[in-house]
């Protein structure tokens, strides 16, 4: 399976990740190989065979509602990288 | 022998004897820090004003026990308060949690004290520690090659003396392989032994928290600190932990040991294979039944794990947006152009390279055919493991295919750097506990010997561990790392 220029540029659009033309070059030629190792999944049957995602049983976890002593909102805003009145500040959305 | 070159437990026996104080042994690891971390390069932050204010703190009260009064190091992926925690990413470079996880909180609580943040592959992706963003750490036997990775810095730091103990991860062998190339023991829980709240994600179904140390004792100890149930992370499990101090009785009279004939191969250096041989032999004549089997479905694991771990990261790495915290590009015009210059900006090659394939492998259209297809191996792999254990209480391998490898040599080539796991990445698979202890070295190198468990039997683990190391003195050896 080899990866075109084209389905890196769109793979790196899903994943925001803006890539230079080097690295779409040598992504596509990295990611084909290792998806031509990955292709040797496919000597294997797996019909029928259940798809484990989790190790453990999984299940939902309830809490009863209460408030709690949180972390301090002037310390967690201080780690952003841009700030506004109290609130996380990006470029224009619409 | 110095401070430093001590274990925890011997380490206690001097304070609860008023030997030493909690602020000479902080002294004497800050020394032998100062004297080789310039060559070693173990330590991203290193936090000494507060690890002697606290060490004076704690002698004031003069309550020891435990790991109180001892230094540690944190691999950097474990969020501590008020200390930058960089995962050794640019893109967390200046970021400074405002809590502690749960694993690092549990040890502080116990008064240990903090010496630092160790290096790793940035976002725990690598095998080397070359992936760090900043700088790669050396491996102390022979600092032209590398200490292992992702957890590299932990290993190296314990195997330099530099430190007692520390915690790592392992995703797919970021403790075990790391605690094999540097001669230490690194233990790797059952998933969902340990919380895994406040640990950077990479692969959230794989990914589990352990300990790397200079002896199985303290190795058994640290275990005690950390596991358990923890309200913030819901996939930690609410099983009572085990006293393990109990197994350190050196019996193994009587344990069915298996040895899969998958971990044997050709593809194995076989330098490694004789020397895991002789280590079973060892166990034979301490009294254990050792015997062949087959864990048939072994090559697949590998490629399975890289579609199921990268799947995960592509998902767990959203979140650098570069909007709350980490670094941001400010050029952008719009907020998806910050995104992705951001996440380019801040991302080193190998994560970019695994969000990449992750995301291929979740996008419409091949998700059947990568993500689920893998998640069916996944059941196969973990299969076979319990058709083991209905007959067996541990299974026994080398750690790694080889013997540390140069620095520089393997880091052009993701798929030989992947190759480097393929002993460790069933056992993340299936969710096991595993461990790595030194059991010989070949041309001046550590050889590590894996130990793998069922569910929850780090207690198995820790007692054929200990058996094995009252019979050699492999753990004893330290890299002979001539002080300026």
């Amino acid at each position: 399976m080899a990866l075109t220029i084209k389905e890196v540029e769109y793979v790196a659009q899903l994943a925001r990740l803006q890539l230079n033309e080097t690295e779409k070059q040598s992504f596509a030629e990295q990611l084909s190989s290792i998806l031509q190792y990955v292709e040797k999944l496919n000597e294997l049957s797996t019909e029928g065979v259940e798809p484990l995602a989790h190790i453990l049983p999984v299940y939902n976890v309830f809490r009863v509602d209460e408030s709690k002593p949180g972390t301090l909102r002037e310390e967690i805003l201080a780690n952003a990288p841009l700030v506004e009145e109290g609130q996380y500040k990006v470029p224009k959305i619409m | 022998m110095e401070l430093y070159q001590l274990t925890i437990h011997e380490l206690q026996d001097l304070l609860s004897r008023k030997e030493t104080s909690a602020l000479e042994i902080t002294q004497a690891i800050f020394a032998r820090i100062t004297a080789v971390d310039d060559r070693v390069r173990a330590f991203i932050t290193l936090t000494e004003e507060e690890a002697l204010a606290k060490a004076r703190e704690i002698d004031q009260q003069g309550q020891y026990g435990r790991i109180a009064g001892i230094p540690l190091g944190l691999k950097d992926i474990f969020c501590t308060r008020g200390v930058k925690t960089t995962c050794a990413s640019r893109i967390l470079g200046n970021f400074i949690p405002t809590y502690d996880s749960t694993a690092a909180g549990r040890l502080f609580a116990e008064h240990g004290i903090l010496a630092g943040k160790l290096n790793m592959d940035e976002f725990a992706m690598g095998s080397s520690t070359e992936q760090s963003a900043f700088f790669p750490t050396c491996n102390p036997w022979d600092l032209t090659r590398v200490p292992g990775g992702s957890s590299g810095g932990s290993a190296a730091a314990v195997a330099a003396d530099e430190i007692p103990f520390a915690l790592g991860t392992d995703t797919g062998g970021s403790i075990r392989q790391p605690a094999s190339f540097c001669g230490v023991v690194g233990l790797k829980p059952t998933y969902g032994r340990v919380s895994r709240w406040g640990v950077v994600a990479y692969a959230s179904s794989l990914d589990q928290v352990g300990t790397f140390a200079k002896d199985v004792k303290d190795c058994a100890l640290i275990m005690q600190i950390i596991s358990g149930k923890d309200p913030l992370d819901s996939t930690s499990v609410d099983l009572p932990v085990p006293d393990y101090q109990t197994s350190l009785d050196g019996d193994v009279k009587g344990m069915k040991i298996a040895y899969p004939r998958e971990y044997f191969q050709p593809g194995i250096d076989p330098n490694i294979q004789e020397i895991i041989k002789k280590a079973l032999l060892k166990y034979e004549e301490m009294g254990a039944i050792v015997e062949e089997v087959s864990l048939p479905h072994s090559e697949y694991a590998l490629p399975a794990y890289y579609l199921v771990a990268t799947a995960e990261a592509s998902a767990n790495l959203a979140r650098y947006d570069g909007v709350r915290y980490g670094l941001r590009d400010y050029e952008a015009a719009n907020v998806i152009d910050m995104f992705s210059r951001s996440r380019a900006e801040g991302f080193g090659a190998e994560v970019k390279r695994r969000i990449m394939l992750g995301s291929y492998a979740l996008s419409s259209g091949y998700y059947d055919a990568y993500y689920l297809k893998a998640l069916k191996v996944r059941r196969l792999i973990a299969d076979d493991f319990s058709r083991v254990f209905a007959d067996f209480d541990l299974i026994v391998s080398p750690t790694t295919p080889t013997v540390a490898f140069k620095l520089g040599e393997q880091i052009g080539d993701p798929l030989t750097l992947y190759m480097n796991d393929i002993l460790t990445v069933p056992v993340n698979m299936a969710g096991l506990p595993a461990m790595s202890i030194p059991c010989g070295f070949h041309e001046g190198l550590p050889i590590g010997m894996q130990l793998i468990g069922p569910a929850f039997a780090e207690s198995t683990l820790i007692k054929a561990a200990f058996a094995y190391e009252q019979n050699t003195d492999f753990h004893r050896l330290r890299p002979a790392l001539e002080v300026k």
